[in-house]
């Protein structure tokens, strides 16, 4: 009996001592060109000093799953530890013709395609292995698409935090106030990942999120 | 190794699409119509089941009208078995997909009463989900008022 209160006991010890240890893993989800990689260059810029991944006007830019570890935000003194996972845009169709109209090459539009269609598969795979999620939506497109409810649904199934970023803000178009309503139970934050507008609250809100790992 | 298991589940998911897409019946492609589906038709499947009825639906060039709604991790399994799909199967771009359910701002006892009818029938009946192929359907537009489904020419 006072064998097992000690095992419990270091058990319990040892667990919160790494629990505390260990990287919180960040994910970036949302639609294709939302800014999902924008963002995550930002901060692993202002932390790291190097980038996550390339972006570019034609969607489905990043077609696999890209990381940056020990990646350390500093937000009022606070220094917290997060492995950054920036992961390809969920959709529910994808037709190379989309991308001829950026001038991609026929050859290469197909090959783009079937590379985003794995991506998106990859993505979802992903959804389990989240400690906290950010769904980075754009503010000036309509936030009523089955693609986010359905990310956003899973992730409350699987009992992970949620901050969703209506990215773009610097836009005319932008519309903070359709997201906010079309997700009321969320903390909706305004950015523009490319101009660094509202970052501070951003970071605010991470921390506060890591707070229901 | 957690990166190996997912390119193995991927593989899988790769195998098990080619064998859905070898019949003949996913090839036809003449003109489009809509069809109605029952949740009863659903109700006692299996999700993979579920999933492979509505594909086999959207593969024949249906616009599907489904009573209810899919489960949450349904709905995404659909999204991977329609990205392993294309490049599968001439011409299949993907889906078109939007579920039309309460605006979520019920008190606390319609929300239960609604919980509770959604479990003696095995599924929430108030809902609607629509959804195309992504050659017919170029966009189904939501706001909280109206839904939209725009076909392309």
């Amino acid at each position: 009996m006072v064998i097992k209160v000690f095992k419990n006991f270091f058990n319990r010890i040892f667990f919160n001592l790494f629990k505390n240890k260990r990287d919180i893993k960040l994910g970036f989800y949302g639609p294709p060109n939302a800014g999902k990689t924008s963002l995550a260059n930002r901060i692993c810029k202002d932390f790291t000093g190097e980038e996550i991944g390339s972006v570019s006007k034609v969607p489905h830019e990043t077609r696999s799953v890209q990381f940056k570890e020990k990646v350390k935000i500093e937000y009022k003194g606070k220094v917290m530890t997060f492995k950054m996972i920036d992961t390809p845009g969920i959709a529910t169709r994808i037709d190379y013709e989309d991308f001829l109209k950026y001038k991609v090459k026929k050859k290469e539009a197909k090959k783009r395609a079937k590379e985003a269609t794995q991506g998106v598969i990859e993505s979802i795979k992903w959804l389990d292995d989240m400690d906290i999620v950010v769904i980075v939506l754009d503010a000036t497109e309509n936030p009523y698409n089955q693609v986010n409810i359905t990310i956003i649904g899973n992730l409350v199934a699987r009992k992970i935090p949620v901050l969703i970023v209506a990215n773009k803000i610097d836009l005319k178009k932008s519309d903070i106030k359709s997201i906010g309503a079309a997700f009321p139970e969320y903390d909706v934050i305004g950015i523009s990942a490319k101009h660094g507008k509202n970052l501070e609250e951003f970071y605010e809100s991470i921390f506060k999120l890591t707070k229901k790992v | 190794m957690t990166v190996k298991k997912k390119k193995r589940d991927l593989g899988k998911l790769s195998q098990k699409t080619s064998s859905l897409t070898n019949s003949s019946k996913f090839s036809r492609i003449k003109g489009f119509a809509i069809q109605f589906l029952p949740h009863s038709e659903i109700r006692d499947l299996g999700s993979s089941e579920r999933i492979k009825k509505i594909l086999g639906i959207i593969l024949g060039n249906n616009i599907l009208i489904l009573q209810g709604r899919l489960l949450v991790d349904e709905e995404t399994r659909l999204i991977e078995d329609t990205m392993a799909m294309i490049g599968h199967v001439k011409n299949f771009r993907g889906i078109e997909l939007a579920v039309i359910s309460g605006n979520g701002n019920e008190g606390f006892f319609s929300k239960m009463k609604k919980g509770f009818a959604n479990v003696l029938s095995g599924g929430d009946l108030g809902a609607i989900t629509i959804i195309g192929p992504a050659t017919i359907v170029k966009e189904i537009k939501r706001n909280p008022k109206r839904i939209e489904l725009l076909l392309n020419k």
